[in-house]
C-alpha cells in the first residue's frame, strides 16, 4: 500500500463530498455519534470543515461499562471544534431490555448498544434536519467488524473508502488531538478491550493485505509470493466473504419484472 | 482563424434537464459576453452521469424543444454539448452535438461505452458506429466523448479525416489516491490529452465536469492543449469553473511545420496492415 497518501487532496475530496451530498438533499446539517475514538473524531473534523461546526450535532452516548476516557476524548473533540453536542447515556435503555434476557452474551449486548446509539442518531436526524454521518472505515467494513444497522448505519459515510492506516494520517493532517490519534483502537464494549487484540492482527498488517487483495486484485498465489502468510490470507478472505451480507441491502425475493435494486436501478442522487 | 474557446466546467444535476439547461443558458450568455466563439460542455451535461434506469426518461430526440433551444443559442456562439439521444428506433446513445449558426453541424454517438469497474454504460446505452471529422467556422474538428479518446484509433481516425481540433467532452470520476499530487485519474488524463495532441499535431479541447453523484467525485481540470502538447489553460479541480483561452491559428501552422508527423502519416501502410490483421483474425 502507498504507506503515505496525499492527505491534503483526500481532505478536499471528503470535505467536498460531505458539503455537496448534504446540500443536495436540501439540508445544511449533519449528526454523528462521537465515541472518543479516532474514526468519529476524524468525521467530526471533516464535517465541521464542510458544514461549519455550528451545523454539526455530536451525540456522545456512553454505556455504564464504557471507559470514562472515551467520553473525555469525545468532549475534547466536540469542544475543540465548537460542535453542538450532548451526552446521552444509553444505559437505561439497554439495561431495560436485557432485564428480560439476563443470559445475553457480550456480543448481543454490544450489538444492542450499537443499535441503541443508531436510533438516537436517527431521532436527532429527524429532530434537527441533519443527515447521519457514518464513521466506519474501509478496514472495518471489509472485515465486517461492525454492527449491521448499528454503527454501520448512516446516510453518508465520508471515510468508508479509507483504510485505518490512512485514517491515522488524515487525522494528523486535520488536527485531531494527539491523544485520540495515539490511543489503541477499541470498540469500548468492555474495559480493556482493543480491536487489534480481539481481531488477532494489527491494522497495519491487515490493511497491507486488504489493499493488495481488494484494491490491486492480487491472486492468492501472488499474495503468497508477496510474503503474506497463507493462513492469514485465508482468514481475511473468509472474513470479507462471510461479512458481505453486512454490506448489502436485504435480499428481495424476485417475482416481478422489475425488482428493487436488481432491475429497478437508480442512483440515490436521482433528481439531485 | 484565431478564436476564443470557453470550457464550461459545470456540475449537472442528475436527471434534471430543465435545471441543467438553465445552467447552460447562463454559461452561453457568459461565453457571448466574453466574446468566445465556441463553448464546450461536459459529457451528459444535460442529464448528469450515473443515470442507470433514468436513461429513457431523460433522452431527447434531435427535434426536441431542448435541442431546438440549444440550436437557437448557437446562432450567437458555437456549442458542443453532451446529452442522451433517443433515435427513431428507440436506441439510446450517450451523444454529443456540435451546434453552430442555428444548426446541428455534427452528431457523435459515443462508440466506446466503458463497462468495467465503476462504469456500466453498455447496460443502458447503445454503441455509436462512426468517427467523422466535420467542418466548422474554426476549421475542421473531431468530437469525442470521454472513453472514446482512450482508444488510440478514435482520435487517429479523426486526425486522418482532417480534424485539427479535437473536442473531448467528459464526465471523469476521480479515483486513485496515492502520495502523488493528483488523483490517478487526473494524472492519466493529463498525460493522455497532451500525448494525443502531440502525436496528432492537433489541439485538444477537454471539458470535464465537477460535483458528486452517489459519493463519486468528478474532478474537473478542463483544459486547452495546443498542438505541441503544451497546456495553455486549465480549469480548477473539483470546483466549477469557466475556462477561457485564445486559440492561436499560428501555433497550429507552426507546429505542423516543426513536427509534420501527420503530413507523413502513411494511410496506405496503415490500411494494408490493418486489413491483413483483420484477415488473419478471421481464420
Amino acid at each position: 500500500m502507498d504507506s503515505r497518501v496525499n492527505t491534503k487532496l483526500l481532505r478536499k475530496v471528503l470535505v467536498g463530498f460531505i458539503r455537496e451530498e448534504v446540500e443536495k438533499v436540501g439540508l445544511r446539517k449533519g449528526v454523528l455519534g462521537l465515541s472518543g475514538g479516532i474514526d468519529s473524531a476524524l468525521v467530526a473534523f471533516l464535517a465541521a470543515e464542510a458544514l461549519g461546526p455550528e451545523n454539526v450535532y455530536a451525540c456522545i452516548m456512553p454505556y455504564r461499562t464504557s471507559n470514562p476516557e472515551s467520553e473525555a476524548h469525545a468532549l475534547l473533540v466536540a469542544e475543540q471544534l465548537g460542535l453542538n453536542y450532548r451526552v446521552i447515556e444509553i444505559t437505561s435503555m439497554v439495561d431495560a431490555y436485557f432485564e428480560l434476557f439476563p443470559e445475553a452474551d457480550q456480543m448481543r449486548r454490544g450489538n444492542k448498544m450499537a443499535r441503541e446509539r443508531m436510533t438516537v442518531l436517527y431521532d436527532h436526524s429527524a429532530a434537527f434536519s441533519a443527515l447521519v454521518l457514518g464513521t466506519s472505515n474501509k478496514t472495518e467494513l471489509l472485515l465486517g467488524y461492525g454492527t449491521l444497522y448499528g454503527d454501520m448505519a448512516s446516510a453518508l459515510n465520508p471515510i468508508g473508502d479509507i483504510y485505518k492506516s490512512h485514517v491515522w494520517q488524515l487525522s494528523q493532517e486535520m488536527g485531531v488531538p494527539e491523544v485520540v490519534i495515539r490511543k489503541k483502537p477499541s470498540a469500548d464494549l468492555w474495559a480493556g478491550q482493543t480491536d487489534e487484540q480481539e481481531l488477532g492482527f494489527t491494522y497495519r498488517e491487515v490493511d497491507e493485505l486488504l489493499y493488495h487483495m481488494v484494491d490491486l486484485r492480487f491472486s492468492r498465489a501472488e499474495l503468497v509470493a508477496k510474503g503474506f502468510a497463507p493462513a492469514f490470507i485465508d482468514l481475511i478472505y473468509g472474513k470479507v466473504q462471510n461479512s458481505h451480507f453486512k454490506r448489502r441491502l436485504p435480499v428481495i425475493a424476485k417475482v416481478s419484472n422489475r425488482t428493487i435494486d436488481r432491475d429497478f436501478r437508480y442512483s440515490r442522487d436521482w433528481g439531485k | 482563424m484565431d478564436f476564443t474557446v470557453a470550457l464550461a466546467q459545470i456540475k449537472p444535476k442528475l436527471g434534471c434537464l430543465a435545471d441543467n439547461l438553465a445552467v447552460m443558458e447562463a454559461a452561453v450568455a457568459r461565453g457571448i459576453e466574453e466574446k468566445a466563439g465556441l463553448v464546450l460542455f461536459p459529457e451528459l451535461a444535460l442529464t448528469g452521469y450515473f443515470l442507470k434506469d433514468l436513461v429513457p426518461e431523460v433522452a431527447l430526440s434531435l427535434d426536441s424543444p431542448e435541442i431546438a433551444r440549444l440550436k437557437e443559442l448557437s446562432r450567437h456562439i458555437a456549442i458542443a454539448v453532451g446529452f442522451v439521444e433517443v433515435s427513431p428506433d428507440y436506441r439510446f446513445f450517450n451523444a454529443a452535438l456540435y451546434l453552430e449558426g442555428g444548426d446541428i453541424r455534427h452528431l457523435h454517438r459515443k462508440v466506446y461505452l466503458p463497462t468495467y469497474g465503476l462504469f456500466d454504460e453498455q447496460r443502458y446505452l447503445a454503441q455509436g458506429e462512426r468517427f467523422r471529422a466535420f467542418d466548422t467556422r474554426f476549421g475542421r474538428m473531431g468530437l469525442l466523448v470521454c472513453e472514446d479518446i482512450w482508444h488510440l484509433s478514435a482520435p487517429y481516425i479523426l486526425a486522418m479525416d482532417g480534424a485539427t481540433t479535437l473536442l473531448c467532452l467528459s464526465s471523469s470520476p476521480g479515483r486513485g489516491l496515492s502520495a502523488e499530487e493528483s488523483l490517478g485519474s487526473t494524472a492519466a488524463w493529463q498525460k493522455l490529452t497532451a500525448t494525443t495532441a502531440m502525436f496528432l499535431n492537433c489541439r485538444v479541447l477537454y471539458c470535464n465536469r465537477v460535483g458528486y453523484e452517489d459519493g463519486v467525485n468528478f474532478w474537473g481540470g478542463s483544459e486547452v492543449v495546443d498542438p505541441s502538447g503544451a497546456v495553455i489553460a486549465r480549469g480548477r479541480t473539483f470546483e466549477e469553473d469557466f475556462v477561457l483561452a485564445v486559440i492561436d491559428e499560428g501555433a497550429l501552422r507552426r507546429e505542423r511545420i516543426f513536427s509534420p508527423m501527420m503530413r507523413d502519416e502513411n494511410l496506405f501502410i496503415t490500411m494494408k496492415e490493418l486489413r491483413r490483421i483483420e484477415r488473419e483474425r478471421d481464420c
